[in-house]
């Protein structure tokens, strides 16, 4: 009951006029951050967060959340308008978007994809709101030894999950935290593998490494690739949204299932790109009209966007509730949250109420207000696209070393982050995912302290993870998730050999 | 992705040298962390796990899993496909270059005047625009960055000379 009055003060607090118009503008640079290539919700929100060093921090994550709900939208235009995907996660979308815009039907797409979207958003803050203070409560009790296993989870399901070789994740993530643990030891104080160079001393900011490695990284890939926008015309209007909107309530099974994978995939770090791919399999198997997929079906819309934004929106859950964000946008606003002054995980629920739920109810105001702005705006959006190239491209530049340099009014991560873009576009194109390693540059410190910390009490004996029923289930399921490619590779092994002796 | 490479005819570095050269760099950073890591003490101190403890294993598992990635790396068969070829990369530089040059004159120049330039040479070179349609989107969009960073939001952004004439 308390949790539902707190959620009102929250809603309270968001429609102040002051918040309502950070959302409004949130949304909208979210949006454009989505449509662009080579700017990513991730790093949209990273060069943006220092705008908000100035204002109180509920603001602040209302602004920031809510760029992050419009690249959501935002990749969905460029999909289906373009056929480009403005995110990873809106790649499934190009299946039976496109097509759909061959045919004339973009209106229908959009409308189609902007309110699965929706649905899915909104499914998922409805599980926030309800798991998220359970979750925080029961983490309340968690000592060092439980806190790093529940970052091993998280870290191990990378490994297990990702579509990238196992092996390339593990050198990834590790080389993360290795970057993370350059500078200040915390524990001891020492200095540490900054080999006498004063510019290492801070460290490497994640702030940095996100810039360079999906901003720069990706204006680079999108250089090689050659540039020719050639979009279909977004007719929308809104006899196509209500007419599109009473054939939805068809595909309700298709929504509900997507929701479920969209959150499940987003609150285990496996992120909503995975989930849209995974959902879109899943309808195209699973449908009627299953064969027809990739030539316009509606369904196949409906299927990868309300997964993508359930998993979007879920990968705030751990976050919120644990400190341990899901995905690397989830990463950028836990480290908004370290330079306002708030401890991210559990405590937050119990000493930055206003917070908290402000951000929970910013959640379900801001998707409302991202659906209203997207489906009147599209036009607009769409002709950013037709801006060339070579007009976004330097200005995402000068954009992302605005956002660099603001992090700590240093020039030398200007330089650090032309580094991390070049380093991102080699190691993206050869199958290095990068998520892991901003993550584990985020946590790196948190992960080591409590580790030291669970070592220290058991004077070194690694017994210690698996010291009681709930530590060692944790590290369980992290081992399972670890050597989940080999598990599944014997269980197919065993199956196919089954399958031979039943057939001989 | 060899018939591709073939079809276009093109040519360029092969993704297998590029690949190992990329394990190569990855497994020295990790070299290096360990490096650090022995430097400050990997063992048990006085509080616990030294300085170099964590780091020290995230470098070794960094080496370990580069190893295994170049077994594989080797083992694959070479299809001769490309990493990407001249021609995309001459694209790629002509973005690295400029924006080299742009990241080294910032605390020169400041950050206005070097983006004003960076944003002109792009939409001429690159893009062929006129002159005049370059220079007035490279002269607006510092303006506009200006007030809304320095005036509107209080953020410094590093300025040159040409800042202090005017007076900020």
């Amino acid at each position: 009951m308390e949790d539902i009055f707190n959620l009102f003060h929250g809603f309270a607090v968001v429609i102040q006029p002051f918040n309502l118009l950070l959302m409004v503008i949130g949304i909208v640079l979210g949006v454009i951050v989505g449509v662009l290539p080579g700017l990513g919700g991730a790093n949209g929100v990273a060069i943006l967060l220092p705008l908000t060093f100035s204002m109180s921090p509920t603001s602040a994550i209302i602004m920031l959340s809510c760029i992050y709900w419009g690249a959501l939208f935002g990749g969905a235009i460029t999909s289906i308008l373009f056929n480009i995907p403005g995110e990873p996660w809106s790649v499934a979308t190009t299946f039976d978007g496109y097509p759909m815009a061959q045919q004339g039907r973009a209106g229908e797409a959009l409308t189609a994809a902007f309110t699965s979207s929706f649905v899915g958003a909104l499914f998922a803050v409805i599980v926030i709101t309800l798991v998220a203070p359970l979750v925080a409560n029961f983490a309340l009790r968690f000592g060092p030894a439980e806190i790093f296993s529940v970052y091993f989870l998280a870290f191990c399901s990378f490994v297990g999950l990702s579509k990238e070789p196992p092996f390339k994740t593990v050198a990834s993530m590790m080389l993360g935290f290795a970057l993370g643990a350059v500078g200040l030891d915390q524990v001891t104080g020492q200095l540490r593998l900054t080999f006498g160079f004063p510019e290492l001393l801070s460290g490497f900011d994640f702030l940095i490494a996100v810039i360079g490695l999906f901003g720069i990284g990706e204006i680079l890939l999108t250089m090689e690739e050659g540039l020719a926008f050639r979009g279909k015309a977004a007719g929308i209007n809104p006899k196509v949204v209500l007419q599109t909107w009473m054939e939805l309530p068809r595909y309700w099974m298709v929504s509900l299932r997507s929701c479920l994978i969209g959150c499940w995939m987003g609150i285990s770090p496996a992120g909503a790109t995975p989930a849209s791919f995974m959902s879109y399999g899943i309808a195209k198997r699973i449908s009627k009209n299953g064969k027809k997929f990739g030539t316009g079906q509606i369904e196949g819309v409906v299927a990868p966007e309300t997964a993508a934004h359930a998993a979007g929106t879920s990968a705030l859950l751990p976050m919120i509730s644990l400190g341990v964000p899901g995905s690397p946008t989830a990463a950028v606003l836990l480290g908004g949250l370290l330079i306002w002054g708030l401890q991210p995980g559990p405590l937050l629920f119990t000493e930055q109420k206003d917070f908290v739920w402000g951000l929970i109810a910013s959640m379900y105001m801001g998707n409302i207000v991202g659906l209203i702005v997207v489906l009147t705006c599209v036009p607009l959006f769409a002709a950013i696209l037709r801006i060339p190239f070579s007009v976004i491209a330097p200005i995402i530049l000068v954009f992302c070393a605005i956002g660099a340099y603001t992090v700590h009014n240093n020039t030398f991560d200007i330089v650090m982050m032309l580094v991390f873009g070049i380093a991102g576009y080699f190691l993206k194109k050869t199958d290095y995912p990068l998520a892991p390693m901003v993550l584990a540059i985020v946590l790196g410190d948190k992960a080591e302290e409590s580790f030291r910390q669970a070592l220290l009490a058991s004077q070194g004996g690694l017994g210690v993870f698996f010291e009681n029923a709930l530590v060692s289930t944790i590290m369980a399921l992290g081992f399972i998730a670890l050597f989940w490619p080999i598990i599944q590779g014997g269980w197919n092994w065993l199956r196919g050999t089954q399958d031979g002796v039943t057939a001989a | 992705m060899n018939q591709n490479a073939k079809a276009t005819g093109g040519t360029g570095p092969s993704h297998r040298s590029v690949e190992i050269g990329v394990i190569g760099v990855v497994a020295l950073l990790g070299l290096i962390a360990i490096v650090g890591s022995l430097k400050v003490g990997i063992g048990w101190g006085a509080e616990g796990p030294r300085a170099g403890f964590f780091p020290f294993y995230c470098g070794l598992i960094v080496v370990i899993a580069s190893a295994v990635n170049l077994v594989n790396a080797l083992r694959a068969e070479n299809d001769g496909s490309l990493f990407a070829e001249w021609g995309q990369l001459r694209q790629v530089m002509s973005v690295v270059i400029p924006t080299a040059i742009y990241v080294f004159a910032i605390p020169y120049l400041g950050i206005y005047v070097c983006s004003a330039i960076l944003i002109a040479g792009f939409m001429i070179w690159l893009g062929r625009y006129p002159v005049h349609t370059a220079v007035a989107v490279a002269l607006a969009m510092p303006i506009v960055t200006f007030l809304m960073f320095e005036i509107w939001f209080l953020v410094p952004l590093p300025k040159g000379p040409l800042e202090s004439m005017l007076g900020y």
